[in-house]
């Protein structure tokens, strides 16, 4: 550690532009720590077992519906812990604990931002999707429409948030190897880059399926314990726990210099609301970011093809909500139980009494703390085996969207045969890996906390509008959905980079100058979206929009009864 | 699917059933989960005070079972849901599909 302002940075992140890291990776920059051969040897296993899993799936993964959807024999339980999976990166599980043990509450409120749009999904989408689509969202989007200016919007729309995602999933990757593992940077963004490649290439769906789930009970059982047995040192009462929580951050506020008065309110602060949400407008702006690009992120839409029917897909995101709701109560818990372990071992604490490797470590040590070196090394195994799992399955996603929508569709015109579209797919695997490597690399040093809300905010703007307008109203045309799609995406991404987090904290202009004051633009992006759509849908009179008005009939009957829906072996 | 099928089905009695109490039910939830979330952002926006209001004799504050009430509120009305689409609305569908592929 060579300044303090090295653990200004990640605390930063997570405080101010907060938001972003709790659902990807964005870590801030990290300091190298020790070499730390437990972990690695615990990764190695997992990376060994997940290896074993893709040969066995790559035999099963013959045709382009393999490789898409694994044939869409995955149960609904199953499909839910993988959802589960992707949606509980390594940054949620250590940045939202660092967050609760920095303010407490507040870090409550992220969480549950993350979580209230499954709900939203389930009424609204998840069985209406799986009646309709096949492989992508797109298949969805563009039922009743022209097919190839949909399509080419909605690769657009899965393109543009993937790549953003996949930017804060690798720079989050090097990082925590620093930290983790203690190697460096550029060995983590190579490792994730080829293990991804070799996980989508062979295994394909049921492989990137597989390898999420073993993540994500491998996540759900570390967490689980490092809870129980925090809670257990409290005989289960989470009264003693806070009490013990405030007593710590009180004697700390002393410490720190504050009078008793103002020491017993610091600390007592921690249980409830602080200066998370500043303004209303940004509060609501933010939460609509969550709660809607949770229905848009093209990497969880697409899960909904790979279970055979409409009842299962309901499952699975039932499946998906009791887990993630699960793991962020477990993230609470372990957010305590760092102020009372980990804020009060000096083991853990540098000479100036932070955290060693940064805030983020909390749960890391916690896991020292509450099980020894070889726990540590089990759960800095699972937050690597985390980035991995997650990068595999955005990966899949992008590559789908070009071999499917954009080659498959609107080249090929629906004609290409299974094996050119999965020859396109494998390309554009290995093409997406290499990118990621670079922009890894490229963006080491950037400041990336606004991307992970950016992708967010791009989702519940441009994929999110179109899909629903186009399921559950008549009067959506190809021009409307197209327009306004476009309108979405553009405007959140150039209100983003008039934002504070972008236009002062990555381009560093003067504080204060940015034009657009809120933390999040879904509030107006989504708005221009929803009104562009239904503007350019309303005021067109072209023979192809009676056609796509009169398509909506046949459409609905299929979406809501599932009648000449895909089935798990008709792909 | 032929169009001719699709009108068939539209018009059978137990898919207006099936899509109005779908519709119904799908919109009343999504709404509840929207006063519920938003209404809790408006409070942590509006009155952080009664949030960190302490209830009972210890540090424990409303905001705690507050916040972790709408976790679990998120769950069960998901779990509502799935519950009476996977019984009834399946029933509904299977019924409309056995009417009209006969």
């Amino acid at each position: 550690m060579k300044s303090t302002t090295k653990y200004a940075l990640p605390f930063a992140a997570l405080i101010g532009a907060g938001v972003a890291m709790a659902a990807g990776a964005d870590l801030g920059q990290a300091d190298k720590q020790a070499t730390n051969w437990t972990a690695i040897a615990m990764f190695a296993i997992f990376v060994a077992f997940t290896l074993w899993i893709t040969k066995w799936a790559a035999a099963k993964t013959k045709s382009a519906a393999d490789f898409y959807t694994g044939g869409g024999g995955i149960t609904g339980f199953q499909n839910g812990l993988a959802i589960a999976g992707d949606y509980m990166s390594a940054a949620s599980f250590l940045g939202i604990s660092a967050a609760v043990m920095a303010s407490g509450f507040d870090g409550l409120i992220f969480s549950i931002g993350f979580l209230v749009g499954w709900p939203i999904v389930t009424f609204l989408l998840a069985e209406r999707l799986r009646n309709l689509g096949k492989f992508t969202f797109a298949d969805v989007a563009a039922f009743r429409f022209a097919q190839t200016p949909v399509r080419v919007f909605a690769a657009s729309g899965t393109l543009v948030v993937v790549a953003f995602y996949l930017i804060a999933q690798m720079v989050g990757a090097g990082q925590l190897i620093k930290l983790l593992f203690g190697l460096e940077y550029m060995y983590a963004v190579v490792i994730v880059g080829v293990l991804m490649m070799v996980y989508v290439l062979f295994g394909g769906m049921t492989a990137t399926t597989w390898v999420q789930i073993i993540k994500a009970i491998m996540l759900l059982a570390g967490a689980s314990f490092m809870a129980g047995a925090v809670l257990w040192h409290f005989g289960f009462s989470p009264e003693a726990m806070f009490a013990k929580a405030v007593e710590i951050k009180t004697g700390l506020a002393v410490t720190a210099g504050k009078t008793p008065e103002e020491a017993a309110k610091a600390g007592f602060s921690i249980m409830g609301p602080g200066g998370f949400v500043k303004d209303p407008i940004s509060a609501i702006s933010f939460g609509m970011a969550l709660m809607f690009g949770t229905a848009g992120l093209p990497h969880i839409l697409m899960r909904f093809f790979t279970v055979p029917n409409a009842k299962e897909a309901r499952k699975s995101v039932l499946w998906a909500t009791t887990w993630i709701g699960y793991f962020y109560i477990l993230t609470f818990i372990i957010g305590f139980g760092a102020i009372v372990f980990v804020l009060t071992n000096p083991s853990f604490l540098d000479a100036k009494g932070a955290l060693l490797g940064g805030n983020n470590m909390a749960a890391v040590h916690l896991a020292n703390a509450v099980g020894g070196n070889v726990f540590l090394g089990f759960i800095s195994a699972v937050a690597f085996a985390t980035i991995l799992a997650v990068v595999a399955g955005l990966t899949l996603s992008g590559a789908s969207a070009v071999s499917h929508d954009l080659y498959g569709t609107v080249i090929k015109k629906g004609k290409a045969d299974s094996a050119a579209e999965l020859r396109v797919s494998k390309i554009t695997t290995i093409c997406l890996g290499v990118v990621a490597v670079v922009l890894g690399i490229a963006f080491e040093k950037q400041n990336i906390a606004f991307m992970v809300s950016l992708a967010f905010a791009i989702a519940a703007s441009a994929n999110f509008p179109v899909l629903l307008m186009s399921v559950l109203w008549k009067g959506c045309t190809t021009r409307g959905a197209v327009i306004g799609g476009f309108l979405g995406l553009i405007s959140s991404v150039a209100l983003t980079v008039v934002s504070p987090a972008v236009w002062e904290a990555t381009l560093g202009n003067p504080k204060g100058s940015a034009w657009f004051p809120y933390t999040s633009p879904a509030l107006f992006s989504m708005t221009i979206g929803f009104v562009g759509i239904w503007l350019f849908s309303i005021l067109d009179n072209s023979k192809r929009g009676d056609q796509d008005r009169a398509g909506f009939a046949a459409q609905q009957v299929r979406s809501e009864t599932g009648i000449g829906a895909s089935g798990a072996s008709g792909h | 699917m032929e169009d001719e099928l699709a009108k068939r089905i539209a018009s059978h009695p137990k898919y207006q059933e099936l899509k109005a109490k779908r519709t119904s039910f799908g919109w009343w939830l999504t709404i509840g989960m929207l006063v519920v979330y938003y209404g809790f952002i408006l409070l942590v926006a509006f009155n952080k005070p009664l949030l960190a209001t302490r209830i009972g004799s210890g540090v424990m504050t409303l905001g705690m079972p507050i916040g972790l009430g709408v976790i679990v509120f998120t769950v069960i009305i998901t779990a509502i849901y799935v519950r009476r689409a996977n019984s009834e609305f399946d029933k509904l569908s299977d019924e409309i599909t056995k009417a009209v592929l006969k």
